[in-house]
């Protein structure tokens, strides 16, 4: 149902007004830059008290049906909350596997009983999620999982090691995606999705300590791990199609996630604004050609992924690859996004070989930090490389 | 406090997409590959009956208001066809012609109207700008006199060697001025034609040292004409471009897709999959340019987005083809070397669309000062 100007213009006041009251103060701890970098108990409490918040004042999950938990309302008021987090540097929606990718895939794909189960939680950040699909020796190549999951009676055993799971040592629950059947003669077909508890005997999380020096990330080990029967998810065998829909949601190729805002938005002003106050030479940066030729570049980039969202809604200018932007965006926007941060670090001078610990580093080491922190979204969730091949396979023809 | 990224709306109306369908349609019937290659070792570069029957369409009065016998559609509804001419690597007149108009209209006033008429009826038109190489440069070493007699030579006009009206760049009492050019006015042996890279295009080098023109435009008016035609231009170049890359990608494909080495399809291969990935999204990134830019134009002079669309379109179109027709080459081995593959007419497109209107650097430079001072 489309809504009225007036009725979204009013809603954007009244959360605008609500933010401004409610957003907390710099806590005096360093927040992560998205959901992958929740590393310390004092970070997470933050988070979820503020997710919670969001949440109870209706502002969370507009578009999810109310006896879930959400607001009911049309996606545009999602939208406008989101904008409005951004604008007012709001801290995270951290519960992001949970908001962005299990809860719209469970609206999809999951049967009554699972939606009453989790949706709720999911929003009010009561309960955790993490995702267990890549393992030491198979990321990008995610059909080749080993990890087993063995039926016994009302129960399956799990035994095997999944890895970069962010949140995995709070979560609640595991989108865990595990080899049912090692015989099958398609590996895809061997594969089942199961919405699996953390908390439970044979589960051990060892946080994993990043390039940029945080945490978020952790290796699961599962020994002999008993889990419930019914937390198979659709059925035995159909594990990659299930994995495949949630990798839309993870990817943004299609919507429905509760909130958008899972990360420190870095936009391509907030690099021009920062570099004008350094200097090279002697002159403000922006006096150097070499300079403004690599900051023209970026922005023109970044005008392009902008032109692209809005070409994606007119059907005449996309007809010649109708999948091309959608499965285009991750792969630019990521790498885009990696070299304006790059480039904010680079530009510093010797201020630019200052890390965040250093009380002289410009802005806490922001760009420095950001730049390391990025390569998180050029490799998480299928590298950029993956990607290639899906835009050379999926939207050009070319062979596998 | 506004966004470095400024205005970034994108509309298309239903007579562009009405002119998208028709000219793509039209071209592919009329202008297949075979007869792009007949065209090649022609003088002109195409069939008069073709040309007729592209003025029988009314492209070349698309852009004139109607009070002229155009179409009264603007220079936005141009880019379209534009686009689909590059993807055919059609040249003909149209382009020159339009942006002569587009000067003529922008730089004229009531008594050019009956001109603008012919325009619009298909006389060739073609405006007169460089008097070397430098697209940078201001271009107004050839002088004309208040009576209208002009003394200097202009090179790189576009059909010069066939077009029937010249509006030519110039100073007239040390202002930039416009002189208008019968081209029957012509001396003998005004006109030596170049030899150029891209085979489907023709300019000429003119002298039209003593050449009586029919007036001369001078004014505040023309001078913003004058930078409205240098932007249009690169912007006409730019949706040109966009074609010809989209072309040259779906010829790489199709190789790609069909050629075997060590018993693979060659498209199996990351070392030509990703640089393929590359291409194709220059080419989205080409379109969404121009077709920005065109969402920005209407009668009035160029504004200052309007501006830093069409340098941007031109940056991202001209980079696109031009490392196309490289990587076609390349792509297609030993037979990619050869006069006989497609890939040689989009290399030369490519060194061609490159520098039209002012290079890459060119217009970065000036996007620098636009955006971040």
């Amino acid at each position: 149902m489309a809504e009225s100007k007036e009725t979204l213009k009013a809603f954007q006041a009244d959360v605008a007004a609500w933010m401004k009251e409610h957003v907390p103060a710099d806590p005096g701890f360093l927040l992560p830059l998205s959901f992958l970098e929740v590393g310390t108990e004092q970070q997470l409490d933050f988070l979820r008290a503020w997710q919670h918040k969001v949440w109870e004042a209706g502002f969370l999950g507009m578009h999810w049906p109310t006896e879930y938990g959400g607001q009911g309302a049309d996606p545009a008021y999602q939208g406008i909350v989101d904008r409005e987090m951004a604008r007012c540097n709001a801290p995270i929606m951290f519960n992001t596997i949970g908001l962005g990718w299990t809860g719209p895939l469970l609206l999809e794909m999951g049967t009554d009983a699972e939606k009453s189960k989790y949706l709720k939680h999911i929003l009010s950040g009561d309960e955790i999620w993490c995702q267990g699909f890549s393992e030491p020796d198979h990321g990008s190549d995610l059909g080749a999982v080993q990890t087993k999951a063995v039926r016994d009676g009302d129960e399956y055993v799990i035994n095997g090691s999944k890895i970069w799971t962010t949140l995995g040592n709070y979560a609640d629950h595991m989108i865990l995606l595990a080899r049912t059947d090692p015989t099958a003669e398609r590996k895809y077909d061997g594969l089942s999705f199961f919405l699996s508890p953390m908390k439970v005997a044979g589960v051990d999380a060892v946080p994993i300590r990043k390039v940029t020096g945080e945490y978020g990330f952790n290796q699961v080990f599962f020994t002999d791990t008993r889990i419930p029967a019914d937390t198979l998810m659709v059925g035995e065998g159909k594990g990659w199609g299930v994995a495949m829909k949630t990798l839309e949601y993870e990817r943004g190729v299609t919507a429905g996630q509760a909130t958008g805002h899972w990360m420190v938005a870095i936009e391509i002003d907030d690099l021009i604004n920062d570099l004008r106050g350094f200097e090279r030479d002697g002159a403000p940066v922006f006096d150097d050609p070499a300079v403004r030729d690599e900051a023209v570049g970026l922005i023109m980039e970044a005008k392009a992924l902008s032109l692209s969202a809005r070409r994606m809604g007119v059907p005449a200018l996309t007809s010649d690859f109708p999948m091309g932007l959608p499965l285009s965006s991750k792969y630019r926007g990521t790498e885009w996004s990696r070299r304006m941060k790059l480039f904010g670090a680079a530009m510093q001078g010797a201020q630019g070989s200052l890390y965040v610990e250093d009380p002289n580093a410009h802005r806490g080491g922001f760009w420095q930090r950001a730049y390391f922190s990025n390569f998180g979204a050029t490799i998480g969730g299928g590298t950029s490389q993956v990607q290639a091949n899906i835009i050379a396979e999926h939207v050009l023809g070319l062979p596998k | 406090m506004t966004s470095v990224l400024g205005n970034v709306s994108l509309k298309f109306s239903d007579e562009q997409s009405m002119l998208m369908d028709v000219a793509r349609g039209f071209l592919n019937d009329k202008a297949p590959t075979d007869k792009i290659r007949e065209f090649l070792e022609s003088d002109q570069g195409y069939e008069p009956q073709l040309w007729e029957e592209i003025v029988n369409l009314g492209w070349t009065g698309i852009a004139l208001p109607e009070m002229v016998g155009g179409a009264g559609l603007g220079i936005s509804a141009v880019i379209p066809v534009a686009e689909a001419m590059g993807h055919a690597l059609l040249g003909t007149p149209l382009i020159d012609t339009t942006l002569a108009g587009q000067l003529l209209l922008r730089a004229g006033g009531a008594e050019q109207e009956p001109l603008l008429q012919e325009i619009a009826e298909g006389r060739i038109a073609t405006v007169a700008f460089l008097d070397g190489g430098d697209w940078g440069g201001a271009n107004l070493a050839l002088t004309m006199t208040t009576e209208g007699v002009l003394s200097g030579s202009k090179t790189f006009v576009g059909c010069g060697h066939e077009a029937s009206l010249i509006l030519v760049v110039g100073q007239c009492d040390n202002a930039p001025a416009i002189a208008v050019v019968d081209a029957a006015d012509l001396k003998a042996g005004a006109i030596s034609v170049n030899t150029l890279i891209d085979l489907t295009k023709r300019t000429a080098q003119i002298d039209f040292t003593g050449v009586a023109a029919k007036a001369v435009l001078t004014g505040e008016h023309v001078v913003a004409a004058i930078r409205d035609y240098r932007l249009l231009g690169a912007l006409l170049t730019a949706a040109e471009a966009a074609g010809s890359a989209a072309r040259c990608l779906a010829v790489i494909v199709d190789y790609l897709k069909t050629r075997k080495q060590f018993g693979k399809l060659i498209g199996s291969y990351q070392a030509l999959k990703h640089p393929t990935v590359d291409i194709y999204c220059g080419v989205e990134d080409a379109r969404s340019f121009c077709y920005h830019a065109a969402s920005l134009l209407d009668a009035d002079s160029l504004s200052h987005d309007a501006e830093i669309a069409c340098r941007m379109a031109k940056v991202s179109a001209g980079q696109t083809m031009s490392y196309a027709g490289d990587r076609a080459v390349q792509f297609h081995g030993g037979i990619g070397f050869t006069w006989d593959c497609d890939s040689t007419l989009f290399i030369r497109r490519g060194q061609w669309s490159h520098q039209v209107f002012g290079d890459a650097i060119h217009h970065r430079k000036r996007l620098a000062s636009l955006l971040l001072d």
